[in-house]
């Protein structure tokens, strides 16, 4: 999990002493090589659990024709059973699979989704596969088709799937449906005198009082007549009568397009989604790569490209910042209180790493309350009733998120520094005051340099994490003050990850997937090149010292 | 800060400002200067700091106790006690914040002991056994953890949609499926930190257990695992902070009410009306950061100790 604390191991037993901690050794039992009953049993349990549930699993993604993940989950739980089933070698197998196997789904393999969902127009109106596209365009603004003839229909319902059996009115066959299924022939319906079927084997016929209780689920119940959705679907609104109903636009499966009413013909496009000739598109559209696009109008659409440039550079000032002043000031407050004749220190550091305790969501939204322009505490009490713009003025905005930040993270530092200072070597100071040094030209000429090469490494941690510092701005201005040149939700506080969120949430316009993904493999790349840069950079700075 | 003295002149150990010791202390009489220059700044300069760390959090408490209720109502620091706010808390339909607290306790609780029990797996392997690609395997986890990742929320997102079409209870809206996410970063730094800690423990207690009749599952569970407990304890503690105060993925994957976490149910609860919100808020926030401050406190020894073993090589 990405958080501040970077803690190493407390300090480690040492050999022998704790060796009388552990179970006494069990000299007269017989030797228990490998696994007793309980391991073995255990074994088969778990093993036997994981089994059947990629089975169940197994047998669902085959109804959905999911065919990647059946193979993929075929082959984890054959090597999973593999390794678990063996002996020898695999034994570290056996300890590293369950991190591992949780590691490459939810962090390697999200990772690489992302790759592949920066490369497609996934979003809101882009969501599914071209087939569902056209079977909701079709069943959408359905009308009534006005010489539609009455079917006669029994309301029935079979896994808790609510379905239409119809008598056809010309040919007086029996046909069932559901929402998912197109009306098909039933082989020996049950029928009433009048040669209305009211039953057929496999379904439940609804009671009046079902019926009644079910009233919205039944009027908004709609049939496909075929499997071709031109053909049209019934609906029915007392659940005896149906009538065809027919969508405003119909669709040829011939020639892949949708007819309106008027005339007016819509083409795939080739972007997704059904066109007219004069650019109108038919929603929803479908899933489709796209390329290079999302990172082609990341940079050049005057939308996004823009903001995009600004939170960017906000994003490195607020990082750099961030770490430059909570490191000066843990540092400074380290200094200060490491004296070897102050007293009470240790009241003061409880109190003063209160701060880093405190859950850093909470923070956020506790100073947005104190630094409210109109009632907050900061205005209203210590300024005697300003009217200071502290979350609402752009550069006095980035002020204040950088002040916020400080004061959440500046006990770190302190702890780090404090830590620091107490394990630099005590002769070096003592050598530079003999050699006539003041304590300002100790502290730039020896401590700093020393601290620094310890600490460089906590040090790109931290701008790492607050380049990605989302619960500080989110909570603490949301962003805000917004951009006034562009629709998008971004403002001058934000920094790219929460730009990526609110793109992604469809805050200020639809939800775009597509071009969060690419704007998160960007901030990888950024993080990843500065990282490297720095970590290189930190050699180099051992080496000399 | 202490002025700028560069002094050319080399001077003996009886220079400008000589190390103080405590045995000529005692001679001199007390001098209010002195003490200043000496400590008596360093207090000054603390309490500042402490003042600024502490007032934001006294005045969330204060605003907890304030029966008022606005944001503006807040600022008489502690005019009148009243827990009015705790009761509207737990008692108000529109903010469930009892199941907030639960969902919170479970998801964290659960969370930590799994990343504690994959860690400790994976660290074992790792210092224990010599296998081919130990190295490569740790540089890897190494890298991969470098990346945060709710960077790939959207991703997460799509992926926990399709899982839930499988299997429901694990999909979006459940707990069991957000768990799942976190453990995507249960490896990583902990298996590191970890690692090191478990390669303290010598492994001639190893070698005696085995040469005893136990085999390695035997070995990990009842000898290892009781050794390395302090590192357990501080993974366990970290993991339980970090996904308690997690709002990115949570806030996308639990969107009904009743199964949301502190982090998401109380920012959607203070961000709908914010001024008016704000004392049952600053109750609910006096609540939930409680625990950790407490936990944190106590176990305060251990966690500086591990920053500062850490920050110093």
């Amino acid at each position: 999990m990405a958080n501040q604390v970077t803690a190493a191991p407390p300090a480690p037993p040492r050999g022998s002493p704790r060796l009388n901690d552990g179970p006494p050794p069990r000299r007269g039992r017989p030797a228990l090589t490998g696994a007793g009953t309980f391991a073995v049993l255990a074994k088969i349990v778990l093993l036997g659990g994981l089994d059947g549930l990629a089975v169940a699993g197994i047998v669902v993604m085959v109804g959905l024709s999911m065919w990647v993940p059946v193979v993929v989950t075929v082959v984890v739980t054959g090597l999973i059973n593999w390794i678990y089933l063996g002996r020898g070698r695999r034994l570290p197998a056996k300890y590293l699979t369950p991190g591992v196997a949780f590691l490459l789904v939810f962090q390697v393999g999200v990772v690489l989704f992302s790759g592949y969902i920066a490369f497609t127009n996934y979003g809101d109106g882009h969501n599914g596969s071209k087939d569902d596209a056209i079977a909701s365009i079709s069943r959408a603004g359905l009308e009534r088709v006005p010489d539609s003839p009455a079917y006669p229909v029994t309301v029935v319902e079979k896994d808790g799937d609510l379905g239409l059996l119809v008598t056809d009115p010309d040919s007086g066959e029996v046909e069932v449906g559901t929402a998912d299924e197109p009306l098909t022939v039933v082989g020996s319906p049950l029928t009433d005198a009048t040669g209305t079927a009211t039953g057929a084997p496999g379904y439940t016929t609804l009671t009046l009082a079902d019926v009644l209780g079910r009233q919205g689920d039944v009027v908004d119940l709609t049939v496909p007549i075929s499997d071709d959705p031109g053909s049209g679907f019934l609906r029915t609104d007392d659940a005896s009568t149906a009538y065809v109903y027919r969508s405003a636009v119909t669709y040829d499966a011939a020639t892949d397009t949708f007819t309106a009413t008027d005339g007016t013909v819509y083409r795939d496009g080739g972007d997704g989604a059904f066109v007219s000739d004069d650019g109108t598109a038919l929603t929803p559209g479908w899933k489709i790569g796209v390329g290079f696009d999302n990172f082609v109008r990341a940079f050049t659409d005057d939308q996004i490209s823009q903001p995009l440039l600004r939170v960017t550079a906000w994003t490195f000032t607020f990082a750099i910042l961030s770490v430059a002043s909570t490191f000066a000031m843990g540092l400074f407050l380290a200094l200060v209180l490491n004296h070897p004749r102050m007293r009470g220190v240790r009241y003061y550091r409880v109190l003063v790493i209160l701060p880093y305790a405190f859950p850093a969501f909470l923070s956020g939204l506790v100073w947005a309350g104190l630094m409210n322009p109109e009632f907050g505490f900061i205005n209203q009490v210590l300024l005697g009733g300003a009217d200071v713009p502290w979350l609402t003025d752009p550069w006095l905005a980035r002020f204040s998120v950088l002040l916020v930040n400080l004061w959440l993270g500046y006990p770190y530092m302190f702890l780090v520094c404090t830590g620091a200072l107490q394990s630099l070597p005590g002769e070096l100071e003592e050598a530079a005051r003999v050699d006539g040094a003041g304590p300002w030209r100790v502290f730039r000429a020896i401590k700093l340099p020393l601290l620094l090469v310890s600490t460089a490494p906590l040090l790109i941690a931290s701008f790492a994490f607050n380049f990605n510092n989302f619960n500080v701005i989110y909570m603490l201005t949301r962003g805000w003050p917004r951009f006034s040149d562009t629709t998008l939700d971004v403002g001058s506080t934000d920094l790219l990850i929460t730009m990526v969120y609110k793109i992604a949430n469809g805050q200020g316009g639809g939800r775009d997937f597509g071009l969060a993904s690419a704007l998160s493999i960007l901030i990888f790349i950024l993080v990843a090149l500065v990282s490297v840069v720095a970590y290189r950079r930190t050699k180099a700075l051992e080496e000399i010292h | 800060m202490a002025t700028t003295e560069v002094t050319a002149r080399p001077s003996g150990p009886a220079g400008p400002t000589p190390p103080p010791s405590s045995t000529g202390r005692a001679r001199r009489p007390f001098s209010l200067g002195r003490w200043f220059r000496d400590t008596g700044w360093r207090h000054l300069v603390a309490l500042v700091l402490v003042v600024f760390a502490v007032f934001p959090l006294l005045y969330v408490l204060s605003a907890s106790f304030n029966p008022g209720g606005s944001l503006v109502g807040s600022n008489q620091l502690f005019s009148t006690i009243d827990l009015s706010n705790y009761v509207d808390l737990f008692t108000d339909p529109s903010q469930p914040f009892g199941r907030w607290f639960v969902n919170t306790l479970v998801i964290a609780s659960v969370t930590a002991v799994a990343t504690v029990f994959l860690g400790a797996l994976a660290a074992y392997a790792f210092s224990r056994m010599r296998f081919r690609g130990r190295r490569v395997g740790l540089l890897s986890l190494m890298l991969v953890q470098m990346f945060p990742q709710f960077l790939a929320f959207v991703a997460i997102f799509l992926l926990l949609s399709s899982i839930g079409d499988v299997f429901p209870a694990l999909g979006l809206g459940t707990h069991l499926g957000l768990i799942m996410v976190y453990l995507g970063g249960a490896l990583g730094v902990n298996t590191y930190l970890m690692y090191g800690y478990f390669s303290t423990v010598p492994v001639s207690i190893d070698e005696a257990a085995k040469i005893d009749g136990a085999g390695h599952a035997r070995i990990f569970f009842t000898i290892v695992l009781r050794l390395v407990a302090p590192i357990l304890a501080v993974v366990g503690l970290l993991s339980f902070i970090a996904t308690s105060g997690e709002y990115v993925i949570a806030s996308l994957v639990l969107t009904d009410p009743q199964s949301q976490t502190l982090a998401v149910g109380l920012y959607m609860f203070v961000s709908q009306a914010f001024s008016n919100n704000w004392a049952i808020f600053a109750a609910g926030a006096v609540l939930s950061a409680v625990p950790v401050m407490v936990v944190f406190l106590l176990l305060q020894k251990y966690i500086v100790g591990g920053l500062t073993a850490g920050s110093v090589k």
